[in-house]
């Protein structure tokens, strides 16, 4: 129990101006089909901790964090560690060019303005959540890049709750955006 | 003893005046993509001053979002257009249509606030197009962060697109 509380006051500092009201929720599931043809889902990563990462090819910070993504998914993937990127760009084809020149080992979906409502508002990018292994939102960055105190968060973590297999309950889910 | 005097009034304002006159020039002669940060301050309007005009009942400037689609769909200023992003070619493009038959005394503000100021990619080319084009009654509406903390995070009116 005591360890339950410190986690709860250590995650609920920080965070950002809008989406207050979705830190320590469950993280609102969506659904997408990934640049390379994959649908997914965000509950299937139910299980894993995740960065979720709204980002634009226009925009700077957000470039020079998709190489530290993939070093990270590199390096935690093994431990239950999943990137998942959302591209706020108006048209796919330069996030195509990107990810050809970039190569990031994550799934890289088409975002729009739904999504971004869903998540309490990304009215500027990038902004990145963390969802532990339960699928609870416990942190909001805006603006970036993002660092090495991110990377400690992550640590945490997948430190703070076992791997559990995740249990597909629902065979009949409702639409989702 | 008057000649001399109009003299120095002369020279004192072109002494006030050049820090903004060589802000102009630096911003006007710079080639490729254009910084944010060139944008002279004078030609900068801070958010709490739009919102204080937009609530006066004032004559609304033109106000035009020259970023990026979605998120000016998921919220922007009321009254607000979508111009493009100026980043692009495209952008520029429509931004340029947007205003061509307008008069170069018309009063017209630009925003983007995808991105902190000195990194947004729009907001620049949108404001050096609209000089080079003869407007001389554009205000770029300073963001320091983003549109949701600069903007919708204090609390100022803004809507989503149909």
């Amino acid at each position: 129990m005591p360890c339950v509380l410190a986690l709860a006051l250590l995650f609920s500092a920080g965070g950002g101006h809008a989406a207050e009201s979705l830190l320590n929720r469950t993280a609102p599931d969506f659904a997408r089909t990934t640049l390379g043809g994959t649908p997914i889902r965000l509950a299937d990563f139910r299980g894993k901790v995740v960065l979720l990462n709204f980002w634009a090819t226009w925009c700077a910070p957000c470039r020079v964090e998709i190489p530290r993504f993939t070093e990270w998914q590199r390096q935690f993937g093994p431990q239950g560690f999943q990137v998942l990127a959302v591209s706020m760009d108006d048209d796919p084809s330069p996030v195509r060019t990107f990810v050809q020149r970039m190569h990031p080992n994550f799934p890289i979906v088409m975002g729009d303005a739904r999504l971004g409502e869903l998540y309490g508002g990304v009215l500027g990018v990038p902004v990145t959540f963390l969802i532990d292994r339960s699928g609870i939102v416990r942190r909001r960055y805006d603006g970036g890049p993002v660092g090495q105190d991110v990377a400690g968060q992550i640590h945490r973590l997948l430190d703070a709750t076992p791997t559990r297999p995740h249990i597909a309950v629902a065979l009949s889910r409702p639409p989702l955006p | 003893m008057r000649p001399n005097h109009l003299s120095r009034r002369q020279v004192l304002l072109q002494l006030l005046a050049a820090p903004f006159l060589a802000d102009a020039l630096h911003a006007q002669s710079s080639a490729g993509p254009l910084s944010a940060t060139a944008i002279p301050h004078g030609q900068l309007l801070q958010p709490e001053e739009l919102n204080r005009e937009l609530q006066s009942g004032a004559p609304r400037p033109l106000i035009l979002q020259v970023g990026s689609r979605i998120l000016y769909d998921e919220d922007h200023i009321p009254a607000a257009e979508y111009a493009g992003p100026a980043a692009s070619p495209d952008g520029l493009n429509k931004l340029r249509a947007r205003v061509a038959s307008l008069p170069h005394r018309q009063a017209i503000v630009i925003y983007c606030g995808c991105c902190p100021w000195d990194r947004c990619p729009n907001i620049g080319p949108a404001w050096r197009l609209l000089h080079q084009m003869g407007f001389t009654n554009v205000k770029a509406l300073y963001i320091a962060d983003n549109f949701g903390t600069d903007w919708v995070g204090r609390g100022y009116r803004a809507q989503k697109s149909e």
